[in-house]
């Protein structure tokens, strides 16, 4: 290990720089995530680190299973408490997430911290008419008075751009389209201006033209109301529209991480270039596509080393040893994998 | 089988192998009134030639997949006329419903509900040669034969049930239990879809592959425009039920003619952060194809609706041949009376 060139810049050099704690909004340390049962242990994080500060858009681009809804539900602490096997440090906002009792989770979630889902009846209740339900969860969180709960309910739908907002107050969640159903999500969950948003793929089963719409309304809204976010999804397409940063997970790992161009344009981790060389678009029709062989690992039999080992064309024997540590060819420019260091110093050739 | 004269080409090679004409499927719509209909499929016509893959795209519920079903008779057309190489299906004198489904196969998104969770893949995909007459040996022996076609070694993935495969894998099991039949046309309907963007470009591959290998024809239903562009020679445009835009796929791509497709290839993310997309092309949601909107279906969002359009159903073109490019807008119809009709 020794005689390997140093990277160009060291973890720690980062800590207290531009990514330093004072600064963080959320401070993920060392994650890791297990589902125990008699039989298995699933392995769906397996020791995650990233910050985000105030304002910023951090998504989480992987494929399916690699562990990006657990995550998010980890920062909630929305995992079903028996089975889970949760260490490592969450912090948002100064506050120890895995640390906080009943109460004070029940102020976090809908309060500070707000969650939106693929299917938004997840997150309405069926029951209740929207203009309802986001008075209702005003007034837990705020006070006040009903009247004015819902007047702010009212503003809320207005701000998501729901058309004739006033009569939608009363509808039924299932009195609404698709589209306004997500819009009616995404206005309860700013209902208590949270400064952090988590957003797991609350694009992904909206029709094409109107998935554009909610985008371009997060992103905005996102903007104006200066809410972290952290957007968890597997569409390139959708995390080159709307991220800061980019982190990629694999098998339970954020094996790459950087500002959305650099990891886009630039991918470091073969994992990342394999994935942007197999999504179609755009290639000859006359060629394949340049797919990745295989698929991911079993969670339940994680070997040792790096997990993308069996699927990489530049697999070399270091590789099976042990999962490489995070290595920065920049500020906040990270990736796992044994060959950054020469590709990297290749690159400032 | 394919590479010589193949014996179940009847038509000859310039007989369309599928004529789809005025084809409709209303439903009664749940719930609503009584009167109230879903128009899911409303007069839809193409053509399919043979050896060519033609793409499918448009929004949920647009009417896709109940068209895929009309086209296999898994559900009664309410009117209109399909040919199958020549032969009229269903009529007195034409080709049998049967014998269609011999020719004709299906692969779904839904890979899991479509394989028989008891049975070992090697027996699902052996079971149609078996019931289509081979003998039990011989439809193993093919079942075998075409699980190594689809890439997955049968000695150590046919005898597993579909709960130990992954999602790529099920749907290589799925596409070999399409081809085990020898079918002439598959119908692909969002077969991709589910899958992993890396596991996706492997059976999109290994598609086309097979497609060659067998002189198949497809019919390929997407909501992804990039996966239908890649794989596709002609591109066929639903909304709510009609057919808007049918042409060569560049065509489609490069020079969109109804400002539904150019909506629709609008809002396809970037992929690039420095060429973000600010304002959307249209706003709203797609109408609900019960009692969908009058005249131009997509008239309630198109930027350049005028009276006409909400007045009367615009006419898809006069599609002439392989290589028309036609869409249903009455800006292209000089007869409309549409203010930006080319005169
Ligand atoms: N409650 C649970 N018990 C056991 N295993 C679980 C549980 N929740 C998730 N898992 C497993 O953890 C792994 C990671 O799941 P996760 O939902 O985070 O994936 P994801 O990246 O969000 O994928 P997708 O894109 O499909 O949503 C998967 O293998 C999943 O099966
Ligand atoms: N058996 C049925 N009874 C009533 N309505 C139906 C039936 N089958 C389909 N529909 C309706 O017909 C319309 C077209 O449905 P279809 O499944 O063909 O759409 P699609 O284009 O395949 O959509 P998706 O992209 O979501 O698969 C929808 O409004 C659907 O609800
Ligand atoms: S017919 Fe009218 S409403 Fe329909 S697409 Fe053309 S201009 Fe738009
Ligand atoms: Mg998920
Ligand atoms: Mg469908």
């Amino acid at each position: 290990m020794n005689a390997e060139p140093i990277p160009a810049i060291s973890a720690q050099q980062i800590a207290g720089t531009a990514f330093g704690h004072d600064e963080a909004l959320v401070e993920v340390r060392d994650l890791t995530v297990r589902f125990v049962t008699r039989e298995t242990t699933v392995h769906a994080v397996n020791g995650v680190n990233f910050s985000v500060r105030p304002g910023e858009v951090l998504c989480i681009l992987g494929e399916s299973g690699s562990g990006k809804s657990v995550t998010l539900r980890a920062m909630m602490r929305l995992l079903p408490p028996r089975r889970t096997r949760i260490e490592g440090s969450i912090a948002i906002d100064g506050q120890d997430v895995l640390a906080l009792d009943k109460r004070a989770l029940g102020e976090l979630r809908g309060g500070l911290v707000s969650m939106i889902f693929q299917e938004p009846m997840t997150a309405l209740d069926p029951v209740y008419t929207i203009g309802t339900q986001i008075a209702e969860t005003v007034l837990r969180h705020k006070g006040g008075s009903r009247a004015a709960a819902r007047a702010r309910a009212l503003e809320l739908l207005e701000l998501v751009k729901i058309p004739e907002a006033a009569r939608r107050l009363d509808n039924y969640p299932h009195e609404l389209s698709g589209g306004l159903r997500q819009r009616a999500m995404i206005a309860m969950a700013l209902s208590c201006g949270p400064r952090l948003l988590l957003a797991d793929e609350p694009t992904t089963a909206l029709d094409a033209t109107v998935q554009i719409q909610v985008l371009i309304l997060l992103r905005r809204l996102q903007r104006e109301l200066g809410m972290g976010t952290i957007f968890v999804t597997h569409d390139l397409g959708v995390a080159a529209e709307i991220a800061d940063r980019i982190a990629v997970m694999y098998a339970g790992r954020i094996v790459e991480e950087g500002p959305v161009a650099d990891v886009l344009r630039a991918p470091l981790h073969p994992y990342t270039q394999g994935l942007l060389a197999s999504t179609v678009h755009g290639q000859s029709r006359e060629r394949d596509i340049e797919a990745i062989p295989g698929s991911p690992p079993d969670l339940r039999r994680l070997a040792a080393g790096c997990a993308f080992a069996p699927r990489c064309g530049l697999v070399q024997s270091e590789c099976h040893a042990a999962m490489p540590e995070p290595r920065y060819t920049a500020a906040g420019r990270m990736a796992r994998c044994v060959r950054i260091t020469q590709a990297a110093l290749a690159a400032a050739e | 089988m394919s590479a010589t004269a193949d014996q179940r080409d009847i038509g000859g090679p310039a007989q369309p192998l599928l004529i789809a004409r005025n084809l409709a499927k209303h439903f009664a719509a749940r719930g609503a009134s009584k009167s109230a209909r879903v128009r899911a499929v409303d007069d839809v016509s193409f053509t399919l030639f043979k050896g060519e893959t033609l793409g499918i795209v448009g929004e949920s519920g647009c009417g896709k997949s109940t068209l895929a079903r009309l086209l296999l008779h898994l559900i009664q057309r309410d009117s209109g006329e399909l040919i199958f190489d020549g032969e009229p299906v269903g009529a007195p004198r034409g080709i049998t419903v049967a014998a269609l489904r011999r020719n004709v196969q299906m692969v779904f998104q839904d890979s899991y509900s479509s394989l028989n969770p008891r049975m070992p893949v090697q027996d699902s995909v052996a079971f149609g040669p078996f019931v289509h007459g081979r003998r039990k040996s011989e439809a193993r022996r093919a079942a075998r034969d075409m699980l190594v076609k689809v890439g997955l070694n049968p000695d150590l993935f046919g005898p597993r049930y579909p709960h130990e495969l992954s999602g790529g894998q099920k749907q290589r099991v799925n596409i070999a239990r399409a081809l085990a039949i020898e079918p002439r046309m598959v119908i692909l309907d969002e077969a991709v879809s589910a899958l992993d963007k890396s596991v996706e470009a492997q059976v999109l591959n290994l598609l086309r592959a097979l497609k060659q290998q067998f002189n198949l024809t497809y019919l390929f239903i997407s909501h992804d425009l990039n996966v239908v562009r890649y794989i596709s020679d002609r591109v066929l445009v639903m909304y709510l039920g009609r057919v808007v835009e049918l042409g060569p796929s560049e065509a489609i791509f490069i020079q969109p003619l109804h400002p539904y497709t150019r909506a629709l290839l609008g809002s396809q993310p970037s992929m690039d952060p420095a060429h973000r997309i600010e304002q959307p092309p249209v706003t709203g949601d797609p109408p609900s194809p019960i009692d969908p909107p009058s005249g131009c279906r997509f008239h309630p969002r198109c930027p350049f609706a005028e009276p006409v359009c909400a007045q009367r159903s615009p006419e898809l073109g006069a599609w002439r041949e392989r290589d028309s490019h036609v869409a249903a807008c009455h800006m292209l119809d000089p007869a409309s009376g549409h203010s930006k009709a080319m005169q």
